[in-house]
């Protein structure tokens, strides 16, 4: 796989040529056979995505009630939704997270990245595949194994505090929960943003670092100034994948909550509280409009990073 | 570097940012490889050593076997029956999923029709959808058809994979020359035919990249086998580790789970582990074509 033309440049040429033209020998067969290729796919596509975001927008404006069933309540749980502070307090407390989490994570990825590639370094290939480790351990199992870390009755961290006469901070506190999960989820996944980063600076062409050298610039300057912008649409994926995993947080916060049920609250996330509004409290209607709200935030932020981002672009011209 | 005196004095430079960057990634390798290690010593520790020895070391007697044991026979061996559900539910989806990924990145990539470009942006658009916002209305209506608590629940949801669509697709229009496939129509083959005999061939290292991604994507799934699986004898690893967890921290380590959940750990991730090691370069392959596109 590595030594494929770019498919960006192949991808145009062929597209110009049509390899196929729908009106040759036996035309109405040969119409049919794109779609045929396709029709196994979109039937379970249709089925198992389409079909159930407008089933859940079907019902997020109906209430189930006690007696009489279903009645329809047009926006009211959207209303209710709206003005729902355990909600938005989790959507709050996943914002500072990610605030903090994400530029820590990207920016140790990006740079990480960058030295692997400029070739400045010993080991590369352990570095590659030892960052990427991380990525193929289920979360539960990452949440798990840094939970036990984290124990103060038998965890690591502690014993270690104690042993050089640190006061040892509970990491699994109210007061250091949250950071802690980031540290999980930084665990995680800088690997696999390092090597989304990683792929796309090896693919810029070499003559990069001997121009830049004939300059007399710095490594780390071709490194800000010409690569960086160079994978800008790389960065840009990870962070609106970032994004949109912080909001969606589950996983570790579920595993955390039996490992320390006093501080992670069942509205810790704002998919924690989706979750225990459908599966505990049966209540799916609302459940639905929470998540659609939360779709919402998402797209919201995603939104904002990429008007931001266009307009640093912008200004730097 | 910038003196021109000599090579000896640019290669001394190199020499020393090198050694400055190779610790700098040596920190961050034993920051990824630390909680492995914490998992493998803990494996080999009775419950009493774990709350008794220093985690980050073995303890002086071997526990290894005997936890191995445990967790293979406790509760009548029900960590088989999640091994291989798991292994079951991962094997089958993947390769579903893999096989219509194929065929329709094959068609995106190699057919000109009305309605391509749409579709595919739908399919794409789709990626950003967050599983956990799907799983709940699709529990809602695999309980209506009665199929919650039955393999089929987590199987079925996983066969559609668009980010291996995407993928095949980029891979079908580096990989696969018109020309060959123009050839094949002259001779007169069918399109099944062409893609059977021909494409498929050629499309062989991008579908193992596909087949892996979405082995491990169900392998390590949590939230889905989490809603519509009650029955404990259906869980997967995931879900199973989960639940001896909540037992052992509800248990405080007076029921000696801790070990369990450990090991068990430790067993549901080597063959990801030994899958990602054998199988890099198409791990790799999938990032790399992923982000050449972008």
């Amino acid at each position: 796989m590595t030594d494929q033309v770019s498919p960006a440049e192949s991808g145009t040429k062929r597209s110009e040529g049509p390899s196929f033209t729908p009106r040759r020998r036996r035309g109405f067969y040969q119409a049919g056979i794109p779609y045929l290729f396709l029709l196994p796919f979109m039937v379970l596509f249709l089925v198992f995505i389409v079909l159930p975001l407008v089933y859940a927008l079907g019902i997020s404006v109906f209430e189930t009630r006690l007696v009489g069933g279903n009645a329809f309540v047009g926006l009211d749980n959207y209303v209710r939704a709206l003005g729902d502070g355990n909600f938005w307090e989790g959507v709050r407390r996943m914002v500072v997270f990610g605030i903090f989490q994400v530029p820590i994570m990207l920016g140790m990825a990006l740079l990480f990245a960058l030295v692997l590639d400029s070739g400045t370094v010993w080991l590369r290939n352990l570095f590659r595949l030892g960052f990427y480790l991380p990525y193929a351990v289920p979360s539960v199992v990452a949440a798990l194994i840094w939970g036990y870390l984290y124990g103060p009755s038998f965890g690591p961290i502690t014993q270690l505090a104690e042993l050089l006469n640190f006061p040892a901070p509970n990491l699994l506190s109210d007061r250091w929960m949250l950071a802690s999960i980031a540290n999980i989820v930084t665990w995680e996944f800088t690997g696999y943003n390092m090597i989304i980063m990683y792929a796309a600076l090896q693919s810029l062409p070499a003559e990069l670092d001997d121009a830049g050298a004939v300059d007399g610039a710095k490594g780390w300057q071709i490194a800000l100034y010409i690569k960086i912008p160079m994978i800008r649409s790389a960065i840009f994926l990870t962070v609106i994948f970032s994004i949109i995993g912080t909001l969606q947080l589950f996983n570790e916060p579920n595993i955390m909550f039996a490992i320390a049920p006093q501080v992670i609250s069942n509205d810790y996330t704002p998919n924690l509280y989706a979750y225990t509004l459908a599966f505990t409290n049966q209540e799916y209607n609302y459940s639905a409009a929470i998540s659609f709200v939360l779709g919402a935030v998402v797209v919201v932020f995603s939104y904002a990073f990429m008007l931001l981002s266009n307009r640093a672009e912008l200004r730097s011209r | 570097m910038t003196s021109v005196a000599g090579k000896t004095a640019s290669s001394g430079g190199l020499r020393r940012r090198r050694g400055v960057n190779t610790v700098l990634l040596l920190i961050f390798l034993i920051y990824s490889f630390l909680p492995l290690f914490y998992l493998i010593v803990s494996s080999t520790k009775s419950n009493a050593e774990l709350f008794s020895t220093f985690g980050l070391w073995f303890a002086s007697s071997f526990h290894l076997f005997s936890n191995l044991e445990e967790v293979f026979t406790h509760d009548g061996g029900i960590y088989l029956t999640w091994l291989w559900n798991t292994v079951y539910y991962s094997v089958s989806s993947a390769v579903g999923a893999t096989f219509l990924a194929t065929v329709a990145g094959y068609s995106f990539a190699k057919f000109r029709f009305r309605g391509r470009t749409p579709l595919f942006a739908l399919v794409l658009g789709s990626i950003m959808i967050p599983q956990t916002a799907l799983a709940i209305p699709t529990y809602l209506l695999l309980s209506k058809v009665g199929l919650v608590n039955t393999p089929l629940a987590v199987i079925l949801p996983a066969l559609v994979f668009p980010f291996g669509v995407y993928l095949m697709r980029v891979y079908a229009e580096q990989s696969v020359p018109d020309e060959l496939l123009d050839a094949a129509r002259v001779d007169g083959a069918g399109e099944l035919r062409i893609f059977f005999r021909v494409a498929l061939r050629i499309l062989a290292p991008g579908f193992v990249t596909v087949l892996l991604f979405s082995f491990v994507f169900t392998w390590n799934n949590y939230f889905l086998p989490l809603i519509v699986l009650n029955d404990p004898s259906l869980y997967t690893i995931t879900v199973g580790l989960a639940a001896w967890n909540s037992q052992a921290s509800a248990g405080g380590g007076a029921q000696a789970l801790f070990p369990l959940v450990i090991t068990g750990s430790l067993v549901g991730i080597v063959p990801i582990i030994v899958a990602f090691l054998f199988l890099q370069r198409y791990w790799q392959g999938g990032l790399t074509f992923g982000s050449l596109k972008d």
